[in-house]
């Protein structure tokens, strides 16, 4: 079976951007895979490369077995593409800008209203485009983007912009969608989506891949890490750092942001115990990794997104 | 979710190898596409005011205030005795009067400031030499002109009987069109030209700045839509406006009040019309890619659509304009649209008239297309 996504060695420069450098990944049929990065990673040009919009300055790239540039309209029946900006025609109502973007691909009418209502926008159908929510235009958006039942489908930062019950029903209609077999692409800031939605994840910054994996793998390559947290004033931070420090408790990250002190270390137990000792166990939080450490690890940053 | 790819069958994506329904999606395409413009066309109140309505506010306007105005018909007075004036009798006094109202009165200041006023068209009276003598306002040059003929003529025809001689040269001049030709039968042609002009303009580069600004043109360049399909959809679109258009001028103008009389061949309009539309566009393309916003691309097609107006003689003729105007109005398509369209609907112009107009249009537009091919931007 053809990968659904095959790219090695795409690079995309901007004057003096080097906004993707040397991506290489492979996306399998029916897998559901993110790209993970904070603002202006690369994760658009990435995405805008694969679908066939834009030429990479080098590397190579085939979609379903075929190559997206120049581009080829018997792929683009096969993908289905939501842009990070909404792309909506003037003056239309949502069913008539979903009725439209149905006809392109031979879809009728009573299928593009369907398609409506999977992403809840029956009610808003009469409401034109411009007077839409960011959320409803986003819900649109995709819509549009899966109307013909595409084999591939990229999203670009699905979510942005929904309030949380909408984040959810979002997440179910993705997941079903790929369980429909349909293979998904999306990037996205949110590592918890990543980590809820995805197969495998690539961790992205600065224009390249850091690191490609089932987001439980990566988690669990550095899961001996362990974050606590307690509430703010209860142990002066100097204080708190001989302590561990005596106690043989070494730690990877100790802060105090005027809410809560918190540590990242390997070895909770002496931690726990100096925090009891002082009693300082007020608003204890005790986590294990996260995809926000793996992009700590691999960048050695703070994740903003 | 599972971490293994899965490979059940996509529910409803087409089975390869199945042979892709193009031709249906094409046509499905172009329709669909043709349908969104013309839903945001009609719901854009003050496009469709400016392409529509105020081009036949003009022409009610103008086609009433010039109702009649070609007309020699010129009042005089007569101050005191006007020997050559007064020996005109009978059927030739008949005739002078179809022409010129006179009325008599001896009080030349207050006639002359009747003139100034623009209540009289012209003063005459006798000089003490014997001189006739014409006061006119120069404000109505057509009306003082015909006035000045005609008296000359009356002059002419007086000196000529006094010296009992048949005249050694006579001229004889009558217009080529029948004597209804009235402004209306010059207005429409013009009128109609630039509000064809405007409409096509406008409506090309509107929609490619806001499609490009929009984001829509990428969107349709990932989906299978051809840019034949958009072109010839919105090149529809315009013709289809541009003919409403001319429908619409043609039965307002034709109405008694206005009395448009249209000659043999009108309805060779139509091809003109579709032809110059295509030319318009082109310009409004070119607008289009050169354009970045949808303020930007109305004002240059603002800026291009008037000038061309006025150089092309839709509200005026351009008989007395210098030569390099009128050089450059050559060059202009509304120039030849408006010529064309008053000779077939006007002047009795036939095939042979519009053909070549017609062919230079598409010319134009060809070469106009190839120019903004260079320039075109799929996005920002
Ligand atoms: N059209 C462009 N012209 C010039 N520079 C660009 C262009 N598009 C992107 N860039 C630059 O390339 C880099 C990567 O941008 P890109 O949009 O791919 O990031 P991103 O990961 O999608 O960010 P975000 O999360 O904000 O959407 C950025 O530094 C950006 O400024
Ligand atoms: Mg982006």
């Amino acid at each position: 079976m053809t990968a659904a996504i095959s790219a090695d060695g795409i690079r995309q420069r901007y004057g003096d951007v080097q906004a993707v450098d040397g991506v290489s990944l492979t996306v399998e049929a029916g897998e559901f895979y993110g790209i993970l990065g904070p603002n202006g990673a690369g994760k658009t040009t990435t995405l805008e490369i694969l679908e066939g919009i834009r030429k990479p300055d080098e590397g190579r790239i085939e979609l379903l077995g075929l190559a997206p540039w120049p581009r080829n309209p018997k792929l683009l029946r096969r993908i289905g593409v939501q842009f990070q900006a909404s792309a909506f025609f003037n003056r239309l109502t949502a069913r008539e800008t979903i009725r439209t973007f149905g006809s392109f691909y031979g879809v009728g009418p009573k299928a593009a209203d369907a398609m409506l209502e999977r992403v809840g926008l029956t009610e808003s159908a009469g409401v034109m485009t411009d007077k839409m929510s960011g959320g409803q235009a986003q819900r649109l958006s995709i819509a549009c983007a899966l109307v013909h039942g595409p084999e591939l489908v990229f999203l670009d930062e699905p979510t942005t912009g929904l309030d949380p019950q909408a984040r959810r029903n979002l997440w179910d209609l993705l997941r079903d969608i790929n369980a429909e077999g349909r293979t998904v692409v999306l990037t996205t800031h949110y590592l918890d989506e990543a980590e809820v939605l995805c197969d495998r994840v690539s961790v992205m910054d600065r224009g390249r891949i850091l690191r490609t994996g089932a987001p439980a793998a990566l988690i669990r390559e550095i899961d001996d890490t362990v974050r606590i947290s307690v509430e703010s004033g209860q142990l002066p931070i100097d204080t708190a750092r001989e302590l561990l420090t005596a106690a043989g408790a070494e730690t990877t990250s100790l802060e105090d942001d005027g809410v809560s002190l918190s540590l990242s270390t390997r070895l909770p137990a002496p931690v726990l115990s100096v925090l009891a000792d002082r009693g300082a166990l007020r608003g204890l939080e005790v986590r294990g990794a996260t995809l926000e450490d793996v992009f700590l690890q691999l960048t050695g940053r703070e994740y903003r997104a | 979710m599972t971490a293994e790819p899965t490979t059940v069958a996509p529910a409803q994506a087409p089975a390869p190898g199945s042979p892709p329904p193009a031709e249906r999606e094409r046509v499905s395409a172009f329709a669909s596409l043709s349908r969104v413009m013309i839903v945001a066309f009609v719901r854009d109140r003050s496009a469709l005011f400016f392409v529509l309505l105020f081009p036949l506010m003009f022409l009610m306007l103008f086609g009433t205030l010039l109702k009649g105005a070609s007309s020699p018909h010129a009042k005089v007075e007569q101050v005191g005795a006007v020997r050559v004036l007064d020996s005109v009798q009978g059927e030739a006094r008949a005739g002078l009067e179809q022409v010129l109202t006179i009325t008599k009165g001896d009080d030349e200041a207050a006639a002359l400031e009747k003139v100034r006023k623009g209540d009289l068209d012209a003063m005459i009276k006798e000089g003490p030499d014997g001189k006739v003598v014409v006061r006119y306002s120069a404000a109505d040059q057509v009306r003082s002109g015909s006035v000045q003929g005609i008296v000359n003529s009356v002059v002419q025809q007086a000196n000529q009987a006094a010296t009992g001689k048949p005249p050694a040269f006579v001229m004889e001049s009558s217009q080529v069109e029948d004597g209804s030709l009235k402004p209306i039968q010059f207005l429409t042609p013009g009128l109609l030209g630039w509000a064809v002009a405007t409409g096509a303009v406008f409506g090309a580069a509107l929609t490619l700045v806001g499609w490009r600004q929009k984001k829509v043109l990428r969107r349709l360049r990932l989906a299978p839509v051809s840019a034949g399909s958009v072109i010839a959809s919105r090149v529809a679109v315009s013709v289809l406006t541009a003919l409403v258009q001319t429908a619409v001028f043609l039965v307002v103008a034709t109405t008694p009040f206005f009395g448009l009389k249209l000659t043999g061949d009108w309805w060779l309009i139509v091809p003109l019309v579709v032809c110059a539309t295509v030319a318009f566009m082109s310009i409004g393309l070119l607008a289009g890619s050169i354009a970045k916003t949808e303020e930007a691309a109305n004002g240059i097609s603002q800026i291009i659509v008037l000038p061309m107006s006025f150089l092309s003689g839709s509200f005026f003729p351009t008989d007395g304009m210098p030569g390099w105007l009128e050089a450059i109005s050559q060059a202009l398509p509304l120039r030849h649209l408006v010529t064309a369209s008053q000779s077939v609907l006007s002047r009795g112009g036939g095939v042979m008239d519009a053909l070549p107009t017609m062919g230079g249009l598409l010319l134009f537009a060809a070469v106009m297309t190839g120019i903004s091919w260079k320039l075109f931007r799929w996005e920002d």
